[in-house]
């Protein structure tokens, strides 16, 4: 092999059909940027995150012996408490937003006709807004002497305490932002179950209840599980909503990981609980798929 | 046909979707055991007459009787009718015996019981046990319809409705599948009220045929009626191939046809027939040697031939006019193209017919 390399060099030429190992197909050449792009983007920062993870805290490099410290002391110490804040209003947010974003989806699928582009437009225009000019919406909403409190107070001359800094209002902050990311996969799941498959369970004797139990939940279960998945990632790495709405009343995970980075300094700390929140968020997705597998429900397996 | 008690009568039954109206002020008598077909042309309004009938759509007009009972305003899960959808409809979700068994589910009978009731529909229905536990999307088409009609069967409706649930098969399966329905409502005993655009289909399997045309009943009638003594020139057509002249009445009972330059020997026509078609079946249409060996007689030429199996047709050009003459294997001419042959048919094998 070596010799006919140096023979080729010197001649200059390359044989007609040299089937050498270390040549790719034209498939695989092609990949090779959006290869190297993701090897530098995504996989590298990723790993630097979990090595830091490792690292003894309030460190800067990459190449001391690693530790679990880091992992311990979120136990030992308040994170975890943050942890159960996230998962929680997580899940409270995905709750709500199944039990409000049914309906509409059952409506914009079938109900609605001709006005569903309309109503569709209508939920998609705020993403155009940024998240937390949205959000300082609502303060001036909510806040004593605003939009609510101050019609109140002028019209019937008394003031409620306000709903600002609460729990609650961190909830329906999150339902308010992600509640296109539940209610369009939603939709599409429920304009894919045939009206047909509809019509035959209800001509069977089904209760339109029965209809609903039997037939339109589980074939337009796909639309929910991704309306599920999409939208709990992103509540629970939300962070503006507990912050400003809020008050930091609460503090989720994500306000501690940004806190170990920035203000306290300590990247291995806040790598630690990063790769924590990546675990618990993965494994739950990873059992969610492995429970509801798309495919199946579909019938396509 | 009526002899039997009627189990199914709409009066007057009229479906207006906005503007426009799909159903006409249909009035309908099915009897009880029945096979009866709805035929027409897509969008002629059977699909939805078949509707209306298992309780998915409400009449705007007119009443619906089930052995006299009037059934305009009760739900389709409230009927004792079951239909048989053009998709099937079956649950993708579900196996075999699971959408077998859903009628019996809704009805909180017992798992055994269902099991029991879904194996024997089964093999009523020439499904392997096996199948069982299968999931539907994994049966071939011909083994789906037999679920659909399993799960039709076991909600063991009085009425089984069909919406062209073959429209979508092979013609070998469809075939096949035809004669099995045809016994399954032998052995069932129950009303078969099906829907098809295929008259061919409708004359194998009914008892009678109703041919819908444009939202309107046009013709009721057992297949022989249908075939024999279509009452408009849409129902002969429907059947297949025909040969139709435009014809007048000229005197007495001698047709006249404008376009050949010919006269017929009118059969019995509707009182105040002046101009209408006259319809000449392929199989009664002859290849005659002499004038004298029919009462009536055209000369034409041999433009083409078809084989089809233990039958061959041939295309004589009368002037524009295209005749289709069938004549059995056995019987082939033996004629060159563009030679000169004769056609003839005896005038009660022709039918006199309007618009």
């Amino acid at each position: 092999m070596a010799e006919i390399s140096a023979h080729e060099t010197v001649s200059g030429q390359l044989p007609a059909a040299k089937p050498a190992a270390w040549r790719l197909g034209p498939g695989r050449a092609n990949a090779v940027p959006i290869i190297l792009f993701l090897l530098i983007g995504f996989a590298a920062p990723l790993l630097a995150v979990i090595g830091y993870s490792f690292m003894p805290p309030r460190t800067f490099g990459l190449w001391q012996t690693p530790t679990l410290e880091n992992y311990v002391s979120v136990f030992t110490g308040t994170s975890y408490i943050s942890f159960l804040w996230s998962l929680g209003l997580g899940a409270a947010t995905v709750l709500l937003l199944a039990v409000i974003c049914y309906p509409v989806a059952y409506g914009l699928a079938r109900v609605f006709g001709r006005w569903s582009t309309l109503l569709t437009l209508l939920f998609t225009i705020p993403l155009f807004v940024s998240e937390n000019v949205r959000i300082y919406g609502w303060i001036l909403f909510f806040i004593k002497n605003g939009v609510l409190l101050g019609t109140f107070k002028a019209w019937f001359g008394v003031e409620p305490e306000s709903w600002l800094f609460t729990q609650g209002i961190i909830v329906l902050g999150m339902v308010y932002v992600y509640l296109p990311f539940m209610l369009f996969p939603m939709t599409l799941g429920v304009s894919m179950v045939p009206k047909e498959t509809r019509d035959a369970a209800f001509d069977l004797g089904a209760t339109r209840w029965q209809v609903f139990k039997e037939v339109d939940l589980p074939l337009s279960m796909p639309g929910i599980v991704i309306g599920f998945l999409l939208s709990f990632v992103l509540a629970v790495g939300a962070i503006a909503e507990a912050k400003v709405l809020g008050g930091q009343k609460v503090i989720p995970i994500t306000h501690d990981i940004e806190i170990a980075f920035t203000y306290s300094q300590n990247w291995p700390l806040g790598s630690a609980l990063a790769v924590l929140l990546m675990l618990v968020v993965g494994a739950l997705v990873l059992l969610v798929l492995r429970r509801f597998d798309l495919d199946t429900i579909l019938g396509r397996r | 046909m009526t002899t039997r008690s009627p189990v199914i009568d709409l009066r007057q039954i009229t479906k207006r979707f906005g503007n426009f109206t799909a159903v006409h002020s249909i009035d309908l008598s099915i009897g009880e055991g029945e096979f009866f077909t709805i035929v027409g042309p897509s969008g002629s309004g059977k699909t939805t007459v078949l509707r209306m009938l298992a309780g998915l759509e409400s009449p705007t007009g007119g009443d619906i009787l089930l052995r006299g009972q009037r059934i305009n305003d009760v739900p389709a899960n409230r009927r004792p009718t079951c239909m048989v959808f053009q998709s099937l409809a079956l649950f993708p979700h579900r196996t075999v015996g699971q959408n077998i068994e859903f009628p019996l589910k809704i009805r909180d009978v017992a798992p055994e019981e269902r099991r029991k009731r879904a194996l024997q529909l089964m093999a009523q229905l020439r499904l392997p046990e096996s199948y069982y536990g299968k999931n539907v999307t994994k049966c071939s088409g011909g083994e789906r319809q037999r679920v659909a009609l399993a799960r039709a069967l076991a909600y063991n409706p009085d009425i089984l409705f069909f919406d062209e649930p073959l429209s979508a098969i092979d013609y070998k399966l469809r075939k096949t599948l035809e004669k099995e329905l045809k016994d399954i409502h032998r052995e069932t005993g129950k009303t078969f009220i099906y829907i098809t655009h295929s008259l061919e289909e409708a004359m194998v399997m009914s008892d009678r045929i109703g041919v819908m045309r444009q939202g309107r009943l046009v013709q009721v009638g057992t297949p022989n009626e249908i075939y024999t003594a279509p009452n408009s020139k849409f129902v002969s057509e429907f059947i297949g191939d025909v040969n139709i002249v435009p014809v007048r009445l000229v005197n007495g009972n001698t047709l006249q046809s404008d376009e050949l330059g010919a006269q017929f020997v009118a059969p019995p026509m509707p009182s105040g027939f002046a101009a209408g078609h006259l319809v000449v079946r392929p199989e009664s249409l002859r290849i005659i040697e002499r004038r004298e060996d029919a009462e009536n007689a055209l000369r034409g030429k041999l433009y083409n031939e078809y084989a089809l199996g233990s039958r061959i047709q041939y295309q004589v050009r009368v002037g524009e006019q295209v005749f289709i003459v069938e004549r059995l294997r056995q019987q082939a001419l033996g004629k060159q193209r563009d030679s000169d042959v004769l056609i003839g048919w005896n005038t009660a094998d022709s039918i006199l017919v309007g618009d």
